[in-house]
């Protein structure tokens, strides 16, 4: 089903009979080319360029749930492309740039909204380490600017500036930044993959792999045996869980990351504002609500909701940054189960397990990414090689001391 | 969250900061034959269960002892929390490793 201007007039008077659900809902087939394991925002963007963009359409995606249960429903929506190292920055700038075409290419209004993303200073090193990140931004073609104390008090005056910890010193920029309407994208992709021949299977979990002489032949589920020649699994904070199943260790723990909404105001912040220092960043959504949050709870989750002490912490950051916060109800407030890596990069790549292959390790930062991961993935999966992007996201880059550590903080996932 | 600490009673888990899976007491021996491998594991892999988990927590703001806390992952619920260090012990004494000591 297509959407246009006619068509939302002539339902109009029509009495709106002619809309239909946007995806079928098929039984599954007894055999695929590929499945898909995790309908959220990765798994679905995979089945969409796995039919688009690399012709094999013979493909299920399997959701336990429902489609947008998982972490794509539970984000606070930021898109952005302001990494450091090369072997994400180039990833996500092409992420960045499949965002700015989203909404042409599936035909869906995802409300991609590039208002720009300010990264606070406070200290002479870190605008030393803003400007190195701004340079590889720029080297990667993403574009950065550097702003001034009085250029950041121009675009967000409400700041508390002197902030007796931590005074605003000027700002990192990418106006390319942004936000998306996080089901939007969810249903865009669902509704493009589908139309493609792509089988979305909901309620559906995967139990276990059938594995042969180290060759996945397909997958067990609540819905009975499915076979494939090739599954591709992109389950974010049941990685561990799922990947047990196939006999494989991660490295990786999942944690729960808390997200906040304030009732309804009138347009008051411009993009999105991280105050790191402080362990706090802020947006506003497009019906007004501040969207906010902070820092993970810290400790091995699986229960997708969070404790008081993180919501107090990041309600202080909030004041300290900018009290008129403090005027503004707190509306509600969740938690999603976040695949924290080693490193704090994400993983795509085959498994030892000829035909089995793994996406995952987002930790808090894989919306962004789904236009790019489901892409690299259904390159990987298609082509049986990485997209040129992903080359440094590999599982055995543990094993061989070549990180990805954006930080520089170590093996401690909740530091990440 | 509560953590009941063996010798101080119940205490927030806000006093503690948390490391991770309890194995981590198991340092590979540095020397031994393939000591890369044992300590590619020791260091990033992780089981990561959703279910009991048992834990190291340091009493940072407190008597700033380690603690093996079990707990569920699913639920938050806490179990029990033993000394590190009796932990340790015991183990060196009867050899086996962290995580198939009695979770209490
Ligand atoms: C509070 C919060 C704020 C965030 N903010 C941002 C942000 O501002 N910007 C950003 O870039 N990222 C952000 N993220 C991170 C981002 O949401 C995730 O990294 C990303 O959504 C993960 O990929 P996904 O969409 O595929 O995951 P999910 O939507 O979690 O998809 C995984 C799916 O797999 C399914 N599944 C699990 N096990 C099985 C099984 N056995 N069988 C079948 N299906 C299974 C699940 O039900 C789920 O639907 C945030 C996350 C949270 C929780």
């Amino acid at each position: 089903m297509r959407f246009s201007g006619f068509r939302v007039f002539k339902e109009a008077v029509t009495g709106h009979k002619g809309w239909k659900p946007l995806w079928r809902t098929p039984d599954p087939q007894p055999e695929y080319d590929i499945i898909i394991v995790g309908g959220g925002g990765h798994g679905l963007s995979t089945a969409y360029h796995l039919a688009a963009k690399f012709g094999v359409t013979r493909v299920a995606v399997l959701e336990k749930g429902w489609l947008g249960s998982g972490n794509i429903g539970r984000n606070t929506t930021i898109i952005r492309s302001n990494y450091l190292l090369p072997g994400n920055e180039h990833f996500y700038e092409l992420s960045m740039k499949l965002w700015e075409n989203l909404e042409q290419e599936t035909n869906f209004n995802s409300m991609v909204s590039q208002r720009g993303i300010i990264n606070l200073i406070h200290t002479d090193g870190q605008r030393d380490a803003y400007r190195r990140r701004g340079n590889a931004m720029m080297l990667a073609g993403a574009g950065a600017q550097l702003l001034s104390r009085d250029e950041v008090r121009e675009m967000v005056p409400f700041l508390n500036f002197d902030n007796a910890r931590f005074p605003i010193k000027g700002g990192l920029m990418q106006t390319r930044a942004g936000t998306a309407r996080h089901d939007g994208v969810v249903w865009g992709y669902a509704r493009g993959a589908d139309m493609r021949g792509v089988d979305i299977i909901q309620n559906c979990e995967v139990t276990g792999f059938r594995i042969e002489n180290g060759k996945v032949l397909g997958v067990e589920t609540s819905r009975g045996y499915i076979g494939a020649k090739k599954v591709g699994v992109a389950v974010a904070g049941s990685s561990s869980r799922v990947m047990a199943q196939a006999g494989m260790r991660l490295p990786m723990e999942s944690h729960v990351l808390q997200a906040f909404v304030s009732e309804g105001l009138k347009p008051t912040i411009p993009g999105v504002i991280t105050f790191g220092a402080g362990h706090f960043y802020i947006s506003q959504s497009d019906k007004g609500g501040l969207v906010f949050g902070g820092d993970l709870d810290g400790y091995n989750s699986y229960a997708q909701r969070g404790n008081l002490p993180v919501i107090e912490d990041v309600a202080e950051g909030g004041m300290a940054l900018m009290p008129m916060i403090g005027r503004a109800r707190l509306l509600r407030m969740w938690g999603g189960i976040m695949d924290m890596t080693m490193d704090g990069s994400p993983i795509i790549d085959k498994t030892d397990i000829d035909g089995l292959y793994f996406n995952g390790g987002w930790c808090y930062g894989g919306f962004k990414a789904t236009p790019a991961s489901g892409f690299c993935f259904a390159h990987l999966l298609a082509k049986d090689e990485p997209h040129e992007v992903t080359r440094q996201m590999r599982l055995d880059r543990f094993a061989r001391g070549y990180l990805l550590d954006e930080n520089g903080r170590g093996a401690q996932p909740n530091l990440h | 969250m509560l953590i009941p600490h063996p010798l101080l009673g119940p205490r927030d888990a806000q006093e503690f900061t948390y490391l991770g899976d309890a194995m981590m007491i198991d340092r590979p021996d540095g020397l031994a034959e393939g000591a890369e491998a044992a300590f590619c594991d020791y260091v990033f892999q992780r089981d990561n269960p959703a279910g009991l988990h048992r834990e190291l927590w340091f009493h940072e703001q407190g008597d700033r002892s380690w603690l093996v806390v079990t707990r569920n992952t699913v639920t938050h619920e806490i179990l029990g929390a033993e000394l590190a260090r009796d932990v340790a012990l015991a183990r060196r004494a009867t050899d086996t490793p962290a995580d198939q000591g009695d979770a209490q």
